[in-house]
């Protein structure tokens, strides 16, 4: 399976060029496609970047002989050991490292195996990606580095294997924060990232590294950044979210149909700083009803700039307070992750609310 | 662990560290335990060799492979397996599970998932006892793979700048999950990597080589300050149960050391060459202990689960504002 990616995306590559824009998903999608899952899209995004620019290299913890995901699956055998390669454990030290290279003008992307485990390296990114080009007058930047790391809920992962810590990038002028949702997107959207010349925090959904499939396109595509996609026109209440819980607000849209006969505009924000407030904000207009959904704790989550920028835009036209279905404001538990998260029945509920409001 | 743990003591916890894990091992497959869990399994003398060395008014911090130092520390194996199956009854009131045992009254400080973060964390906890003005030590316990995280050297150099007794020790494994410590580490000599604080490099097989440099780490850790021991260990399980732990290593090399050096069977020949037990009180002893993990692990199972209320919103603090908590912080006393 792997092998016939391969070789497929490299005779339909397109080299990127300044001079050419990208080939869009849409454009992609009438040509070749194969079907893969999440990891094996992203993968496919990373045998492109590497393949069509030689700056690009990947490093981490065990992404050498395919990574604990199986994300970077024969990148070393292709590309070589100068260009993918194993990092000790020390996450400061590998975003740091990878600051530096950013620096020089190479394009490193580096894995953080676990979401959980980006905080040593948070003074690195925040700190020194995020201001580089700032406090150097533009002298220097670390536009070629983008960050990868698995986020949020796995059905068991706990404490440390579960986090979702967008809010804490989000707060960070000078980053940029993209998550996928879906395989054929995520692929362009790894592709568009590595190759923006801002610093990237790229998000990965485990939850559907192996249970999201489609068919994404061979070729070499971007999805752009900074824009949202729709997944589902509505009239009556605007869903937002990102990464897995797309497909829990996709179910709940589902049963606001079919139970309350109540139509849901749903919303994938894909990059989430910054964030695409032009499509949100026409939605709300026209719906007057916003609910925002993340597993990620309530206060000070992402879900609370959407709705007080909404808010702010919005104002006269909405029929509701805007709604947030969250995690609860706990560390992420153990036995009963299943309450913790944000699931279909407690956003049906809520949309419940936004239309009797 | 009141007193010092003599020959007998030592091999009791050894083997029952083991029984614990090979129920636990069984439990995971037969999926009541579920998440992640991380055997101990060939690393025992480790344990049982500094627990013969310390005190129970000492202080012990570790990383996730930690079932055996709860055990060690005086920590009951119905809670542990309560813990492993997220009950109410666990040491951590099912919160933890396995990467997260917690005992306050034994001086065990857990139980981390964050490796390398626990570092400064024992440093920080061997300044409290010495702020304190008492005569304990905090041993910090991490990994090969862990030996190479900044914080530790921040830890380091904190503790020998403050002369705190602090007792850094390397459970050098020779992996840090699947990367040996010929790709992991620039400098393998694990004892000597806080350059300018003493360090010795002992064979964590031998519960009795562990109990002596322990003694004098002790010493030093309370009379100068820290000290780093370097453990040369063994696991026989992967680094989890996701783990079969044969794709970075080879089997023969498994059972080499499973054969010659496992710290059990090492001891109990010790204890039959010195006359102090017989093959037959050994039996009965590993008769017994296996007897009463068993039991242990049946109670647990009997253990409730945490209500939504436990397990959610534990130990909480409540704000001003009456429609908001903030949750994970300590009950104020006059609550």
């Amino acid at each position: 399976m792997f092998k016939s990616v391969r070789s497929k995306t490299c005779v339909l590559a397109r080299r990127f060029s300044t001079s050419a824009s990208p080939l869009t998903l849409s454009e992609a999608m009438k040509g070749p496609t194969t079907k893969l899952n999440l990891f094996m899209a992203l993968n496919a995004a990373m045998d492109t970047a590497l393949s069509t620019d030689p700056s690009v290299c990947l490093f981490g913890e065990d992404v050498a002989f395919g990574g604990v995901f199986r994300a970077t699956t024969d990148l070393r055998e292709k590309h070589g050991d100068d260009r993918v390669f194993n990092t000790p454990l020390c996450e400061q030290g590998i975003a740091g490292f990878a600051v530096g290279m950013a620096a020089v003008g190479a394009t490193p992307v580096a894995e953080i195996q676990f979401a959980d485990y980006i905080f040593p390296a948070f003074d690195q990114i925040v700190n020194e990606a995020a201001k580089y080009r700032y406090r150097s007058g533009n002298q220097f930047d670390v536009g070629g580095l983008t960050i990868r790391s698995p986020y949020g809920a796995v059905g068991h992962g706990g404490l440390y294997h579960s986090q979702s810590p967008e809010a804490y990038f989000c707060h960070t002028p000078g980053l940029k924060v993209v998550m996928p949702a879906t395989p054929a997107a995520a692929k362009g959207l790894l592709l568009a990232s590595i190759r923006d010349k801002n610093p990237v925090v790229f998000l990965e959904p485990k939850w559907l590294y192996r249970s999201a499939v489609e068919e994404v396109p061979d070729a070499d595509f971007e999805v752009p950044l900074g824009e949202a996609a729709v997944w589902r026109q509505g009239d009556d209440v605007t869903l937002v979210g990102w990464g897995a819980q797309m497909h829990v607000m996709a179910e709940a849209a589902e049963l606001a149909a079919s139970e309350l006969g109540v139509e849901c505009e749903l919303i994938e924000l894909r990059t989430l700083l910054p964030w695409d407030q032009a499509t949100v904000a026409a939605s709300v207009e026209r719906t007057g009803r916003l609910l925002v959904s993340h597993e990620a704790p309530r206060t000070g989550g992402l879900g609370a700039e959407i709705c007080a920028q909404m808010q702010e835009q919005c104002f006269l036209r909405l029929e509701a307070p805007p709604a947030r279905v969250t995690g609860y404001d706990t560390p992420f538990p153990l036995v009963f992750e299943k309450l913790y998260v944000p699931d279909k029945l407690k956003i049906f509920a809520a949309i419940k609310d936004l239309v009797n409001y | 662990s009141n007193a010092e743990y003599g020959m007998m003591e030592a091999y009791k916890l050894m083997q029952t560290i083991r029984r614990f894990e090979v129920t636990a091992d069984g439990a995971y497959k037969a999926k009541l335990i579920r998440g992640f869990l991380h055997l101990y399994n060939g690393q025992e003398a480790v344990c049982a060799g500094m627990e013969a060395a310390l005190r129970s008014e000492d202080h012990i911090i570790t990383a996730y492979r930690d079932h055996g130092w709860y055990l060690g520390r005086g920590g009951s194996l119905e809670a542990g397996f309560a813990e492993l199956l997220g009950r109410i009854g666990g040491c951590s009131r099912g919160n933890g599970g396995s990467m997260h045992f917690y005992d306050k009254a034994n001086n065990f400080y857990g139980g981390n998932g964050i490796v390398g973060a626990q570092g400064p964390l024992g440093a920080g906890i061997a300044f409290g006892a010495k702020f304190k003005n008492r005569d304990e030590v905090c041993v910090t316990l991490y990994g090969d793979g862990a030996a190479n995280q900044g914080q530790l050297f921040e830890a380091y150099n904190m503790a020998q700048l403050w002369s705190l007794p602090t007792i850094f020790v390397c459970e050098n494994n020779l992996y840090g999950m699947g990367t040996s410590i010929e790709r992991a580490s620039a400098n393998r000599n694990f004892y000597k990597r806080a350059e300018y604080v003493p360090g010795m490099r002992v064979d964590g097989m031998d519960v009795l080589a562990v109990r002596a440099a322990t003694r004098w780490a002790r010493d030093h850790a309370v009379a100068h300050g820290p000290v780093v021991l370097e453990m040369e260990t063994y696991r026989y399980a992967g680094h989890s149960m996701s783990d079969p732990g044969t794709a970075y290593r080879t089997r023969e090399e498994i059972r080499t050391i499973r054969q010659n050096k496992d710290p059990i069977e090492r001891h109990r020949r010790r204890l039959i060459d010195a006359g102090m037990a017989d093959l037959a009180e050994l039996k009965a002893i590993d008769k017994e202990i296996k007897t009463r993990v068993d039991e242990a692990f049946a109670a647990a199972k009997l253990s409730p689960e945490p209500t939504v209320a436990e397990s959610l919103y534990a130990h909480q603090q409540v704000l001003e504002l009456p429609t908001h908590r903030n949750i994970g912080c300590e009950v104020p006393a006059s609550q």
